[in-house]
C-alpha cells in the first residue's frame, strides 16, 4: 500500500467529486429546516373573510375588526371630512393612489368603494404599527387638517383615506383590504364578490 | 492519593496542562484597571442567564395562550419564582451594561489592533448573538410591548428590496406575529442562541490567549525572543507554551492575581444588581416597560412604543431617517462600521494615553453621541428630538470618518519602554 504509486490527479477528482456530491445532500438536507419555518397550512387557512355590520356606526366613528390576525378599520367619513381631504393632495406621497396598496374598485379619489365608509389595514407601511385616529386632533400633526391617523411609532402621517403625507418614514398608503357591500348595512371584509 | 487521581485524569485528558495555560501560568500584563472587570463579568451574567433561563423553562408556557398566564403564575405562585424572573430580566440588561464598557475598554486602549482584529470580531459577532438574544427573549412574556417590539423589528427586513416581504413571513411563520412566531422565538431563545453565544464566547477567550490581552498603556509586553535581559523578566513561571516563543516582561500569572482582583469586581457588580433586583426590577420601566404588564393586544398598539434601552442608540438612527430603506440600512451599517473598527482605525498606537489630543475629543464626542441617541430613542418623539436624532446621527459616523482620516498621519506621544502604573 504504501509503495502505491500516487495519482494526484484521481485523488483531486475524488475529493472533488465527494465535496460536490456531499454539498448536495447537506444543501437537500437544509431544506425540510428551512422550510418549516413557513406559514403551515393551519395559519394559511385561517384567513377567513368576516362580515362586519356597520348599522351603528356612527358618523366620524372608527371601529376596529380583526381579518387574518391584522386591525381592519371601518371609518364613517363626514361630508368635512370627505372636504378637507382635498385641500392637503400636494403634501402627500401618492394622492393619485398609484401605488397598487388597493384593489380597482378603491383605485379614486376617497380610496374607497363609497366615499362615506372607508375600510382599510389598519397597519403602518413602515414597520407594522398601528396608527391612532387623530379625530379632530390632526391639526397639529398636519396644519389645516382635522383629521387623520398618525403612527405612534415613528410619527408616520396618513390623511382620511390612509394617503401617506410626505416627509414620513411610511413609504406607502395604508393597504386597502379586498371587501364588499352584502347589503346596506353589512361588509364582507376579505373577498371582493363579482362588480361592487 | 489526590496526586494519583490527577495523574490518571492528565493520562486521558489534558486538565492540568489547559489549567496551566489558560489559568495559573497565563501570563496577562501586569497594569491591568478598573476598565479589566468588565470581560469577567460578563461571563458572570452569561452564568446567571443560563441558570435562571433554565429554571424559568419549567413554568413558563410558550403559546400565544398560555404565555402571559405563565408569567403571573412564576410571578405569584411558583416558589421564588419572583426572583428567578427578575434575575433574569435584570441580567438581561445587565449583560448589556457590562458589554457596552467592554467594548469602550477596546475602543479606548485600541484592543482591536492588530493583532486583535479576530478577537474584536467575535466580540461582535457575540453582540449580535446577544441582541437576537435579547430581542427574542423579550417576545416571551407575550405584554403588549412584546407584541409590538417584535412586530417593528421583524418589519425591518421587509424594508429589503424584492424579498423583504416573504422574509418577513417566512421569519413570522404567519401572516402576522402569533403562536408560531412565539414558539420559534422560545426554541432560538432557549437552545438555539445561547449555543452559539457559548461556542462564540469559548473562540474569543482561545483567540484572546493566542494572542495576548492588551493592557491600559497598548504596549506589547512579549518582546522577540533575547531581547529582554534575565533580571528584567518576571520571578513567575508561565507556561513554556509562551515563553517558548517570546520573551515577557511585566506580567503576573492569571491566577491567583487577576481571579482575586476580579472577585473584587464581582462583589462590586452583585452589590449593585441585587439591589436593582430586589429594590427596583422595572428601573422606572426602562428594564422592565410599563405597558409590558398588559397583554399582547394585535389590534392596539401602546400609545409610545420604545424597545428597552440597550436598543434605543441605534433605535434612533432608525427613526432619525424619513424614508424606510435608507434607515434601516443606516441602523445596520451603524453596527458593522463598530465591526470593522481595526480597519478604519490605520494608527499603530493603542492605547488613548499615548494618541493625539483630537482622538480623545473624538472618542468623548462618541459617547456623548452614543448617550444622546440613547435619550431619544427612547422618549417620545418631537420635532426638536428628530434633529437632535439627525445631528446624532451624522456625528455618530463622523466618528469612524475622522478617525480614519487622521489616523494615518497621527501626531502621537512616545511609547513607554514598560508597561507603567
Amino acid at each position: 500500500m504504501s509503495n502505491a504509486p500516487v495519482d494526484n490527479g484521481r485523488r483531486r477528482f475524488l475529493t472533488i467529486a465527494t465535496s460536490v456530491v456531499g454539498g448536495v445532500g447537506a444543501a437537500g438536507a437544509a431544506v425540510p429546516f428551512i422550510a418549516s419555518w413557513n406559514p403551515s397550512e393551519r395559519a394559511k387557512s385561517a384567513g377567513a373573510p368576516v362580515e362586519v355590520d356597520i348599522s351603528k356606526l356612527e358618523p366620524g366613528q372608527l371601529i376596529r375588526v380583526e381579518w387574518r390576525g391584522k386591525p381592519v378599520w371601518v371609518v364613517s367619513r363626514t361630508p368635512k371630512m370627505l372636504e378637507q381631504m382635498k385641500a392637503h393632495e400636494g403634501q402627500l406621497r401618492d394622492p393619485q393612489s398609484q401605488e397598487p396598496q388597493q384593489l380597482e374598485s378603491s383605485t379614486n379619489d376617497f380610496r374607497s368603494i363609497r366615499p362615506e365608509i372607508f375600510v382599510a389595514v389598519g397597519i403602518c407601511t413602515h414597520l407594522g404599527c398601528s396608527p391612532s385616529f387623530l379625530q379632530g386632533g390632526f391639526g397639529e400633526k398636519v396644519e389645516g387638517t382635522e383629521d387623520g391617523f398618525y403612527c405612534p411609532c415613528h410619527g408616520s402621517k396618513f390623511d382620511m383615506a390612509g394617503r401617506v403625507f410626505q416627509s414620513v418614514p411610511a413609504p406607502l398608503n395604508l393597504e386597502i383590504p379586498p371587501y364588499t357591500f352584502l347589503d346596506e348595512t353589512t361588509i364582507l371584509v376579505g373577498e371582493e364578490q363579482g362588480v361592487a | 492519593m489526590f496526586g494519583k487521581i490527577v495523574d490518571w485524569i492528565d493520562d486521558r485528558i489534558p486538565m492540568t496542562r489547559v489549567w496551566n495555560m489558560h489559568i495559573a501560568q497565563y501570563p496577562a500584563p501586569k497594569n491591568f484597571n478598573f476598565w479589566y472587570f468588565f470581560g469577567s463579568l460578563a461571563m458572570l451574567v452569561l452564568v446567571n442567564q443560563i441558570l435562571t433561563g433554565i429554571w424559568l423553562t419549567m413554568n413558563y408556557v410558550p403559546s400565544a395562550e398560555g404565555a402571559f398566564a405563565s408569567i403571573e403564575y412564576i410571578m405569584r405562585d411558583v416558589e421564588y419564582g419572583w426572583l428567578l424572573r427578575y434575575l433574569h430580566s435584570t441580567g438581561a440588561s445587565a449583560f448589556f451594561i457590562v458589554v457596552y464598557l467592554h467594548m469602550f475598554r477596546g475602543m479606548i486602549y485600541g484592543s482591536y489592533q492588530k493583532p486583535r482584529e479576530l478577537l474584536w470580531l467575535f466580540g461582535m459577532f457575540i453582540f449580535l448573538a446577544l441582541m437576537a438574544e435579547a430581542f427574542m427573549g423579550y417576545l416571551l412574556p407575550w405584554g403588549q410591548m412584546s407584541f409590538w417590539g417584535a412586530q417593528v423589528i421583524i418589519s425591518l427586513f421587509g424594508a429589503i428590496p424584492v424579498i423583504g416581504d416573504d422574509l418577513t413571513l417566512w421569519i413570522r411563520g404567519d401572516y402576522v406575529i402569533s403562536g408560531a412566531t412565539l414558539n420559534r422565538f422560545f426554541a432560538l431563545h432557549v437552545i438555539a442562541l445561547p449555543l452559539v453565544i457559548v461556542i462564540l464566547v469559548f473562540l474569543h477567550i482561545v483567540a484572546l490567549h493566542e494572542v495576548g490581552s492588551n493592557n491600559p498603556d497598548g504596549i506589547d509586553n512579549k518582546r522577540k525572543k533575547g531581547t529582554v535581559a534575565e533580571e528584567d523578566k518576571p520571578k513567575f513561571k508561565f507556561h513554556e507554551y509562551y515563553t517558548d516563543k517570546k520573551d515577557i516582561i511585566d506580567a503576573i500569572p492569571f491566577h491567583p492575581y487577576y481571579t482575586v482582583k476580579d472577585i473584587v469586581g464581582v462583589v462590586g457588580f452583585l452589590i449593585l444588581f441585587c439591589w436593582v433586583v430586589f429594590f427596583m426590577p422595572a428601573m422606572g420601566g426602562f428594564f422592565l416597560e410599563a405597558p409590558n404588564f398588559e397583554a399582547a393586544n394585535p389590534l392596539k398598539t401602546p400609545e409610545h412604543i420604545f424597545p428597552v434601552w440597550y436598543f434605543t442608540p441605534f433605535y434612533a438612527i432608525l427613526r432619525a431617517i424619513p424614508d424606510k430603506l435608507m434607515g434601516v440600512a443606516a441602523m445596520g451599517a451603524s453596527i458593522v462600521v463598530l465591526a470593522l473598527l481595526p480597519w478604519i482605525d490605520r494608527g499603530s498606537v493603542r492605547s488613548v494615553r499615548y494618541r493625539c489630543g483630537f482622538h480623545k475629543w473624538n472618542i468623548a464626542g462618541f459617547v456623548v453621541t452614543f448617550v444622546l441617541l440613547g435619550w431619544v430613542g427612547a422618549t417620545p418623539q418631537t420635532d426638536f428630538k428628530t434633529i437632535v436624532s439627525q445631528v446624532c446621527t451624522v456625528t455618530y459616523f463622523m466618528f469612524f470618518v475622522l478617525l480614519f482620516v487622521y489616523s494615518k498621519n497621527e501626531k502621537t506621544k512616545p511609547l513607554p519602554e514598560r508597561l507603567t502604573k
